[in-house]
């Protein structure tokens, strides 16, 4: 198993070659209070950066963008009705989608997790 | 004609005078970066974790703990806003009440002594420039405005105004609104007596050693009060109130939630030049005196439409499902006609749903009208809402308790 961050405050944990997306503690701190999420569906394929889930505080909506290409093979039903699920358990729990990998490359120059949480400090 | 002032409105007599006030190209909205303004309560305010943003030409605490649980705080217990950024001005000199009648549709100068209206600044064809609180002391008025529009406002007034009215804007006075079921017993200890003011009245107390123009009003639908004390002395007032574990901080983000729950309007979103008192459901503000006499800016359009209806109506919207609507969604009829926009909407944190505010074609703006919300090309199903959509809680001398 392998964890990636993106710049955009994502995760992904690769474990064979599905990829978990989530969003950061960083990320939700940042964005507060989390009312609505909206994630792709078991089926749907998506190209890396391509618009794959909606988030929403109480104070704006975000797109969050594959940062991985793949064909979706789970999205996290808890969060529709449970999005605050995010808030307590960003880096867990709160995942939003799974993808098959379609090039295991698409993680090549990604941060490692001490890379990120380094970098974050210095936002 | 105007001038900024270093007194406030506690000042019994001789309003100090100060340079009359030249324009002020900096602390507006939109202004550059390096011109945004610190409050007086800057440092209070980060040092109680608040997240600062600019807003308004200020840099103001959006946050501290979080808007959800600050919305709900205020609506259970009591919240301590900083609004210092709002405009506090002193309107005085002859007949300043006729003078300000012919600015302003609402009823001032049959107003009691120490008693506030909510108001509304016109333009000549009726359109709102900004909406403010206006009270009166004695022969002068006390009058609050937004900050963004604040020094557009002063221009407006020392444009309109006879010569012999003089418009003091009180830059060195700060502004704080406790509001909340338990405000009245947190301010009580602090300033006796503010518990006998009944909702939409004011006076002269001292808080923390200081004299506080104090009125029991403020912009959330609850009961509470809005404080004006000297800059100087706002962090020792802000420190006794939160001294009181009833009172927390709480940050514009709720804010702008618990005043959109009371259905209030807020002004460069859901009102403005575009929109009128009648439009706006606002003809509350417009007595019957006035409805009858007239002489007030825009009144030819304002008393037509209070006769005949506006063509548009500002109204509340319930949306299904938890997606939040904001500003800008257009608003579709049955057959997918364009027939208003929204110009608020969000996540109410009281009511666990997505709720906005909009204006609509007359025709449907009857309560439970379904209609469609666009936004980012999805389309919501909505109902019209009556408003508010939290019930007021206002403190009404006189109303069974």
């Amino acid at each position: 198993m392998s964890l990636y961050f993106t710049r955009e405050h994502e995760w992904i944990r690769v474990e064979g070659d599905v990829a978990t997306v989530g969003i950061s503690d960083h990320a939700q701190t940042a964005l507060g209070d989390i009312v609505f999420a909206e994630v792709p569906e078991a089926g749907k394929t998506l190209a890396k950066g391509q618009e794959a889930a909606v988030v929403e505080s109480i104070k704006a909506a975000s797109d969050i963008y594959a940062p991985v290409g793949g064909e979706v093979v789970e999205g996290n039903d808890a969060l529709s009705n449970d999005p605050e699920l995010i808030n307590r358990d960003p880096e867990g729990e709160g995942w939003f989608f799974k993808l098959r990998l379609d090039n295991p490359g698409d993680v090549d120059g990604l941060m490692d997790e001490a890379s990120y949480r380094e970098w974050v400090q210095t936002l | 004609m105007s001038r900024e002032v270093r007194g406030g409105p506690t000042d019994q007599h001789n309003q100090a005078r100060g340079e009359p006030y030249r324009g002020d190209a900096e602390g507006g909205e939109g202004a550059p970066v390096e011109n945004i303004q610190t409050l007086a309560l800057d440092a209070w305010h980060r040092s109680k974790g608040g997240r600062m943003v600019p807003f308004a030409g200020y840099h103001m605490p959006v946050q501290y703990e979080g808007i959800m649980a600050e919305h709900l705080w205020t609506r259970r217990n009591a919240g301590l806003f900083d609004v210092s950024h709002m405009g506090q001005l002193l309107v005085h000199g002859r007949d300043a009440d006729a003078a300000l009648e012919t600015l302003l549709p609402g009823e001032l100068k049959m107003l009691p002594d120490m008693k506030l209206r909510y108001s509304l600044l016109l333009d000549e064809s009726g359109g709102i420039i900004d909406d403010l609180m206006a009270t009166r002391r004695g022969d002068d008025f006390y009058v609050v405005v937004n900050g963004a529009t604040k020094f557009g406002d002063i221009e407006v007034l020392q444009d309109k105004l006879p010569r012999d009215v003089i418009v003091d804007y009180m830059k060195e006075q700060a502004l704080l609104a406790l509001q909340g079921p338990r405000a009245v017993e947190a301010l009580e200890k602090l300033a006796p007596g503010v518990s006998e003011l009944g909702f939409m009245q004011g006076g002269l107390f001292h808080i923390a050693g200081q004299p506080a123009w104090i009125s029991r009003s403020g912009y959330t639908g609850e009961d509470g009060f809005e404080i004006s004390v000297p800059a100087a002395a706002v962090a020792a007032v802000a420190d006794a109130l939160t001294a009181d574990e009833a009172v927390r901080p709480i940050g514009l983000g709720a804010r702008d939630s618990l005043r959109l729950e009371a259905g209030l309007p807020l002004y460069g979103h859901d009102i403005d030049r575009g929109t009128t008192p009648v439009m706006a459901g606002l003809s509350f503000a417009i007595n019957k005196r006035r409805r009858a006499e007239g002489g007030f800016a825009g009144a030819m359009r304002i008393l037509a439409e209070l006769e005949n209806g506006a063509p548009q109506r500002r109204v509340g919207f319930e949306i299904d499902g938890r997606q939040p609507v904001r500003e800008g969604a257009r608003v579709l009829d049955g057959e997918g006609n364009e027939v208003g926009r929204t110009t608020s909407g969000g996540f109410s944190p009281s009511l666990q749903r997505p709720i906005a505010m909009g204006y609509v074609a007359s025709h449907l703006a009857e309560v439970g009208t379904p209609l469609k919300l666009e936004q980012r090309s999805k389309l919501f199903e909505a109902r019209v809402a009556a408003l508010p959509f939290v019930p007021h809680r206002y403190h009404r001398k006189g109303a069974a308790a």
